[in-house]
């Protein structure tokens, strides 16, 4: 790790004044420290913003949820709105890294997590994101738990986050505040897919903080859930992963939101699954043939191939537990 | 292996002794032999280091540390609480597990600069005078632990689970203790032990 300076500021003023100085934020630290160790990230100054008042979670005057930025993953999960609204956010969030991690992260700091691609992690590797220019050695390497959507000549890293995918699912925004004011962005447009410039990786502007994460309020009743498939049971990363959320009236599906992890160079929506659901009665067949356009346009690397039908595999049987036809 | 490098070489004992000097505690009591350090300690740099005032298992400590010094680092190297285990270094094992404000963190995550004000408790934090705590003693009871090194963090992070009240069975507990990795795979007696400390309580 390469020496830093360290403040802890008290107001979000003087925060945003340390972060377009160059400053660096640190919420909970899990993915920051990490890569600092690493020498993957190397901060000359960072700024504590566990101090701010960015926390709490409300429910919206629209029927909406914010969960605030600095809310751990920990608390977010347990909370009464988010549990009961919208399970989905809560099982991906008790789906991720570990009880430990989860008191310690938040909520801000889990969207921008960094990927998990080991050539990136590595100093000596070639990694057009961590290094632009330099290559992508996961291209030619070794590359089974690699993206097949969204993939770039230059980067083919996933998003690792599982909250970012239930948040890509329910349509959700991010709030954000700088120097020049308080502005919201699209889930959808907020983390960028690699392109020819992988090391630019969401639509924050330098110093901006992120202040809350907004779910919209959806049609009721709404069932949402979280599947996570992985090389082992628990504290893992996903292979692949769904979040489902349907909202089914009079038999029909009215409305189908449906995204997928450990797939997409970004959080992965389906629109193509959802197409297949909307106006529809749920049935086994309707899972099968929606979940079978899953992987539609994902491009496999050598040693992904599997993720194709895995992915199909897996919203099929999400589809099938959130829409209550076994 | 030969204890002798070629002239040049860096071995790795003052590898191992340069990279604690980087971490940069600064240490009265560091583990690392001084005729070992390749070069002297940097002097502690006042941009990059900062006071923290804390409470370690009840005792109250004001220490200047460098602001890369991890919680881990801090107790094992300056304070020489070396129950708390080092795995991983990144947040992947669970070895490290400490509570700080009685919530389960992992000690080599935690920059220790950020603590002021916190109270920790480590393994060393939890027997009551010579009684063990219950969870130390069901670890005991069952046998739970084979090389022992996972054993301080899953005591630790096991208490946790049980005030959590994650504990209602065999596949909750499972699940909740899932940040605490074994390689010795004493899996099935760490949940009883677990268990049984659950159900004392
Ligand atoms: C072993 C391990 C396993 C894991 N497994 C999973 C998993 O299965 N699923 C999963 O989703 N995640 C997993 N994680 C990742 C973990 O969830 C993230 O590290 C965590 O959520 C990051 O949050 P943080 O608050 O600690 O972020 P920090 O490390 O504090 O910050 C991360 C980044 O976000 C920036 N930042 C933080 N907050 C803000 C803000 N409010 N505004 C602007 N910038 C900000 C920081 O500058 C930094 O660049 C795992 C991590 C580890 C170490
Ligand atoms: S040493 Fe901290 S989790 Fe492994
Ligand atoms: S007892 Fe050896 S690692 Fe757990």
């Amino acid at each position: 790790m390469f020496p830093f300076t360290y403040t802890r500021p008290t107001s979000t003023p003087a925060a945003l004044a340390a972060g377009a100085s160059g400053g660096r934020y640190i919420a909970g630290g899990t993915t920051l420290v990490d890569l600092m160790r690493e020498t993957v990230e190397r901060p000359d100054s960072v700024v504590d913003i566990a101090g701010l008042p960015l926390g709490g979670v409300t429910a919206t005057r629209g029927g909406g949820l914010r969960i605030g930025a600095l809310v751990s993953m920990t608390d977010a999960a347990r909370h009464r709105l988010v549990r009961t609204a919208y399970p989905v956010i809560s099982q991906a969030l008790e789906l991720s890294a570990s009880p430990q991690l989860r008191n310690m992260a938040s909520i801000g700091g889990n969207i921008l997590q960094r990927t998990r691609c080991t050539y990136f992690r590595d100093i000596s590797a070639a990694c057009n994101k961590r290094e632009p220019g330099s290559g992508c050695a996961a291209r030619e390497g070794w590359n089974r738990t690699h993206a097949i959507l969204g993939t770039s000549q230059a980067c083919v890293a996933t998003h690792p986050s599982d909250l970012a995918v239930a948040l890509t699912a329910l349509d959700a925004t991010v709030h954000l505040i700088g120097s020049a004011g308080t502005r919201q962005v699209a889930f959808g447009d907020f983390l960028l897919q690699p392109g020819a410039t992988p090391h630019r990786e969401n639509a924050l502007r330098p110093g901006e903080l992120i202040t809350a994460v907004e779910i919209p309020a959806h049609p009721r009743p709404l069932s949402s859930g979280y599947l996570k498939v992985r090389d082992r049971q628990s504290y893992e990363f996903a292979l692949t992963s769904a979040a489902v959320a349907l909202h089914i009236d009079g038999g029909v599906i009215r409305t189908a939101k449906v995204a997928a992890g450990g797939v997409g160079t970004v959080p992965w929506r389906l629109r193509a699954v959802e197409r297949q659901l909307v106006g529809r009665r749920p049935t086994p067949q309707l899972w099968a043939r929606a979940a079978g356009h899953a992987a539609d346009g994902a491009r496999p690397l050598a040693h992904n191939r599997f993720k194709l039908g895995l992915l199909e595999r897996t919203v099929e049987r999400q589809l099938r537990v959130v829409g209550g036809t076994r | 292996m030969s204890e002798e490098l070629p002239k040049g070489s860096v071995s790795r004992r003052t590898l191992l002794a340069s990279t604690a000097s980087l971490t940069g505690v600064a240490a009265t009591n560091t583990l690392v032999a001084p005729a070992a350090v390749a070069s002297p300690a940097p002097a502690v740099d006042a941009a990059t280091s900062g006071q923290v005032s804390l409470r370690i298992n009840g005792d109250q400590h004001t220490l200047t540390v460098d602001n890369r010094t991890s919680l881990l680092d801090l107790l094992r190297e300056q304070l020489g609480l070396t129950g708390t285990k080092k795995g991983c270094d990144a947040g992947a094992c669970g070895a490290c597990t400490v509570l700080v404000d009685g919530r389960r963190v992992n000690g080599c995550l935690t920059l220790a600069r950020r603590l002021d004000g916190a109270e920790v408790t480590t393994v060393e934090g939890l027997a009551d005078g010579d009684e063990l705590h219950p969870l130390q003693q069901a670890f005991i009871d069952h046998d739970a632990f084979q090389c022992g090194f996972c054993t301080p963090g899953q005591i630790v992070s096991g208490t946790a689970c049980i005030a959590e009240g994650h504990t209602g069975s065999a596949a909750e507990i499972r699940e909740w203790m899932s940040g605490n990795i074994c390689r010795c795979g004493a899996y099935t007696k760490i949940v009883t032990a677990v268990h049984q400390a659950a159900g004392r309580r």
